[in-house]
C-alpha cells in the first residue's frame, strides 16, 4: 500500500475581477456627471468588482511514486492548481498536506540574470529553486554536461541563444531530488532532441519513487510520461484522477464544446453578397461540435450559408485556405478540385468538408473562407476563424514527431526488403 | 527518513515564518550576491561608483554648509564633519529607495517561486550596506590627511550602523508592501528621499537646531522625528564624541521612530505578503 505524497481537500481560489461599467457610448457631459454624481454618493469610479472563483472545492489524493497530468482548457484552472500547491499563492479554503521536499518548476530559468554567466546562473538558479549551495557544487559537473553549453559557461546568458538558455535552466532544473516534483509546461520550449533528454530524466525521476505532476499543453508529453491523469473544467474536478487514456478521453470529449463561429455580422468581407457564409464549426467524427482540432482526429468543416439570389443555382464552389499564425499558407481546400462544383441550393444549408486526419501539427491556425459561383466571388472573409491544434497521435504509434521536424504529416509505412 | 510535511491552509503560515526565513537563508546570500555581481557590470569605473557618488555629495553639502556658516564644532573639519553624515544618509537613501521598489524588479520570481517574501528587500539593503563600508574609505582618507584621531566612542559605531540598518529596513519593508498594490509609491520614494537631503543634519549640526533660540520648542520635536536624525547625529557622536554632543530627549524620538518603523514594517509586510503574487 503506498503513501499519500500530496493531499488535497477542498481546496477554493478566488480573484477579484475589476469591471469598468461600460455604456454603448459615453459623452464627455456623461463622464463629467457621473463622476460628479459619484462623488455625492461616495463612490470612487464607477468599477464594481466581481468574485471570480479559479478553484472550487478542488479534492485529490496523489500517491507516492506516481505520475500525474493535470489536463484542462485555458482557464480550467491548472496554473492556479500549481500555484497553490507551490506556495505562490494561497488558497481561500481548503488544506493541502504535502509529504516531502517540494520542487516546483512552473517557468523554465526563473530568475536568470542576464549579465550573469553560465556558471553564475547555475547557482543563482538552483539556490532559487531551493537547492543548497553544497548539492549545487556536487552536481555542478553533472549540470554542465546535461546542459551541453559547457564552453560558453563563462559567457554571460545574454549572449546564448534562446536553445542554449532553454538547455542550462532546465539542466538545474532537472537536478532537483524533491520527493514532489511539480512541472507547469516547461516543456514546450526546447529543441526535440532536448525535450525528449528532458522527459527521459523526469521519467528517473519518478522511477526512484518521486511524485511527479505535470501540466502541459502536450497530450502526447502527458501520454507518455504521466500514469494517471485529472481533468479540471471551470475550476473545479471535472473527471477524477484515473488512469491516463480514460481521463485523456475524456478530456477530448470534453473539448468538444459548443463553438460554432457567427460570420453573419462580419463587414469585413468582400464580394457581390449574394451567396453569404453566415457561420462556421468544427465537427469531430460523432458529429459533435468541437473548438479545439487534435492532430490526426476526424474532422468535418462546416460551412453554413444563406442565398439571398435564389437565381444562383448552378457551379457553385466553396472553397477553405488554411493559414498558419505567422501567414504561412498551407493548403486550400475546395470542391472545385476534390470534388465537382454544387449546383442545387435551398435558401439555407451547409457545405461540408470532411478530413480523414487532420494532418497539421500543434500551433495556432487562421481560416479564409470564401463562395465562388461561376468564378464570381459571393463572398469572402479572410480570417474567418482562427484556431488551435493539439498534438495527438497521428500515426496511432503512442509517438510524436519532436517539434523540430514537423509541420504537417503525412500517412506513410515502412517496409524492410 | 523522516520526510518534511508541508501544510497550507489559509491563515496557516504564520508558526514557522523565522524558521522558513532561517532555511532560506542560501537563498538570501544568492539574492544579495546576484545584486553585488551585476552592480557594477558594464560600468567603466566600476566599484568606484560606490565611493564617487558619497563624494561629490559630500563636497557639495560641505560647500553650502560653508557657504551658509553653519556651525562647526572646533576642532573638527568641516568635510570631515560632512562626511560622517553622507554616507549613512547615502547608504539610508539607497537602501530605502531601492528596498522599496525591489519587490516589483523582482516580481518574476514572486510569481514563479515559493520563498519569504521578506528575504527580498532584505537581501537588497544588504548590498547597499556592502556600498556604504567601500565608501567609508572616504571617512578613514580624511582623518589621515587631516590627522584626525576619533573619539573612544568609536567603539559604538556598529550600533548606530545597526540603527541605520533598521530604519532602512523597516521604511523599506513598509514601503515595498505598499507598492506592490499602489504604485503610487514609486513616485513618493524619490520625493522622501530627496526631502530627507535637506531636512536631515548634512549640511548642518543638529546643535544648529536644539541649541537655536529663534526655533519653536515643538519644530524641534518635529525635526527630531525624522529618523535620520537620530542616526546621523549617533554617527557623529561616536566618531567626535564630546565635540559633537549627543541631544538626548530628540534622540530618543528618532530611535523610537526608527523601531516603531521596523515593528509596523515588518506588520505590514507579513501580512500583505501572501497576496503579492495575486496583486503584482
Amino acid at each position: 500500500m503506498s503513501q499519500a505524497a500530496i493531499t488535497v481537500e477542498n481546496v477554493s481560489k478566488s480573484f477579484f475581477l475589476k469591471h469598468q461599467q461600460k455604456e454603448s457610448y459615453t459623452t464627455l457631459r456623461d463622464t463629467i456627471a457621473n463622476k460628479a454624481k459619484n462623488l455625492f454618493s461616495g463612490k470612487i469610479g464607477n468599477n464594481s468588482m466581481e468574485e471570480f472563483w479559479a478553484l472550487k472545492d478542488i479534492s485529490f489524493t496523489i500517491n507516492e511514486g506516481e505520475r500525474v497530468g493535470i489536463i484542462g482548457r485555458n482557464g480550467a484552472g491548472k496554473s492556479t492548481l500549481l500555484k497553490v500547491l507551490s506556495r505562490i499563492i494561497t488558497p481561500n479554503k481548503g488544506r493541502i498536506v504535502l509529504e516531502g521536499r517540494v520542487a516546483s518548476l512552473l517557468e523554465v530559468g526563473t530568475g536568470f540574470h542576464p549579465e550573469l554567466s553560465g556558471r553564475e546562473n547555475i547557482f543563482l538558479n538552483g539556490s532559487i529553486l531551493g537547492m543548497t549551495k553544497s548539492e549545487i557544487q556536487s552536481k555542478f559537473d553533472e549540470i554542465v554536461a546535461f546542459s551541453e553549453v559547457e564552453k560558453f559557461l563563462d559567457t554571460p546568458v545574454k549572449r546564448y541563444s534562446s536553445g542554449m538558455y532553454v538547455r542550462l535552466a532546465f539542466a538545474v532544473a532537472a537536478h532537483l531530488e524533491p520527493e514532489i516534483l511539480i512541472v507547469d509546461e516547461v516543456l514546450a520550449v526546447g529543441d526535440a532532441e532536448f525535450q525528449k533528454k528532458c522527459i527521459g530524466k523526469m521519467k528517473d525521476v519518478s522511477g526512484q519513487g518521486r511524485t511527479v505532476l505535470f501540466v502541459s499543453h502536450n497530450m502526447a508529453a502527458i501520454q507518455n510520461l504521466c500514469n494517471k491523469a485529472i481533468v479540471l473544467k471551470n475550476g473545479k474536478v471535472d473527471f477524477p484522477m484515473s488512469e491516463i487514456n480514460s481521463a485523456l478521453k475524456h478530456y477530448m470529449k470534453s473539448v468538444n464544446q459548443l463553438a460554432t463561429t457567427n460570420l453573419k455580422d462580419r463587414k469585413d468581407r468582400q464580394g457581390e453578397g449574394k451567396l453569404k457564409v453566415v457561420s462556421f464549426q468544427f465537427l469531430n467524427e460523432h458529429n459533435e461540435i468541437q473548438s479545439e482540432l487534435i492532430c490526426g482526429q476526424k474532422v468535418q468543416f462546416k460551412i453554413d450559408f444563406e442565398q439571398i439570389d435564389p437565381k444562383l443555382n448552378n457551379n457553385i464552389t466553396c472553397g477553405i485556405a488554411i493559414y498558419g499564425e505567422d501567414g504561412n499558407f498551407y493548403t486550400l481546400l475546395s470542391n472545385d478540385y476534390s470534388g465537382k462544383p454544387f449546383d442545387i441550393l435551398s435558401s439555407k444549408g451547409s457545405f461540408v468538408c470532411t478530413i480523414q486526419k487532420f494532418p497539421l501539427v500543434a500551433g495556432k491556425y487562421m481560416l479564409n473562407l470564401s463562395i465562388y459561383q461561376n468564378n464570381i466571388m459571393q463572398d469572402w472573409i479572410q480570417e474567418a476563424v482562427v484556431f488551435d491544434v493539439e498534438d495527438g497521435d497521428f500515426y496511432g504509434t503512442g509517438k510524436i514527431v519532436p517539434g523540430s521536424h514537423r509541420s504537417i504529416l503525412i500517412e506513410n509505412s515502412w517496409n524492410l526488403i | 527518513m523522516i520526510k518534511q510535511r508541508t501544510i497550507i491552509e489559509p491563515g496557516l503560515e504564520d508558526k514557522n515564518y523565522w524558521k522558513d526565513i532561517w532555511k532560506f537563508r542560501g537563498l538570501f546570500y544568492f539574492l544579495a550576491w546576484r545584486d553585488i555581481l551585476v552592480r557594477y557590470k558594464q560600468t567603466v569605473i566600476g566599484v568606484a561608483w560606490s565611493v564617487f557618488r558619497p563624494l561629490l555629495t559630500i563636497v557639495a553639502m560641505a560647500f553650502i554648509g560653508w557657504l551658509f556658516e553653519s556651525n562647526v564644532p572646533e576642532g573638527i573639519p568641516r568635510i570631515l564633519m560632512v562626511s560622517a553624515a553622507t554616507l549613512p544618509w547615502t547608504f539610508f537613501s539607497s537602501a530605502f529607495s531601492e528596498s522599496s521598489n525591489s519587490l516589483i524588479t523582482n516580481s518574476n520570481l514572486l510569481t514563479k517561486v515559493y520563498f519569504p517574501r521578506l528575504i527580498i528587500p532584505a537581501s537588497t539593503i544588504i548590498v547597499c550596506l556592502i556600498d556604504f563600508l567601500i565608501s567609508f574609505v572616504i571617512i578613514l582618507l580624511l582623518m589621515a590627511y587631516f590627522q584626525f584621531l576619533p573619539s573612544g566612542n568609536i567603539v559604538f559605531l556598529p550600533l548606530f550602523l545597526i540603527l541605520a540598518l533598521i530604519t532602512s529596513l523597516g521604511s523599506g519593508l513598509l514601503i515595498a508592501a505598499l507598492n506592490v498594490k499602489y504604485r503610487d509609491f514609486r513616485y513618493i520614494v524619490p520625493f522622501i528621499v530627496q526631502m530627507g537631503l535637506y531636512i536631515s543634519p548634512i549640511a548642518f549640526s543638529s546643535l544648529d537646531i536644539y541649541n537655536n533660540p529663534r526655533i519653536p520648542e515643538i519644530l524641534k520635536y518635529l525635526y527630531a522625528i525624522n529618523p535620520m536624525v537620530g542616526v546621523i547625529d549617533g554617527f557623529r557622536w561616536s566618531l567626535f564624541g564630546g565635540n559633537s554632543p549627543l541631544h538626548l530627549k530628540g534622540f530618543l524620538i528618532s530611535i523610537s521612530i526608527s523601531l516603531i518603523l521596523l515593528f509596523a514594517g515588518i506588520k505590514y509586510f507579513r501580512k500583505t505578503e501572501k497576496s503579492f503574487a495575486d496583486t503584482i
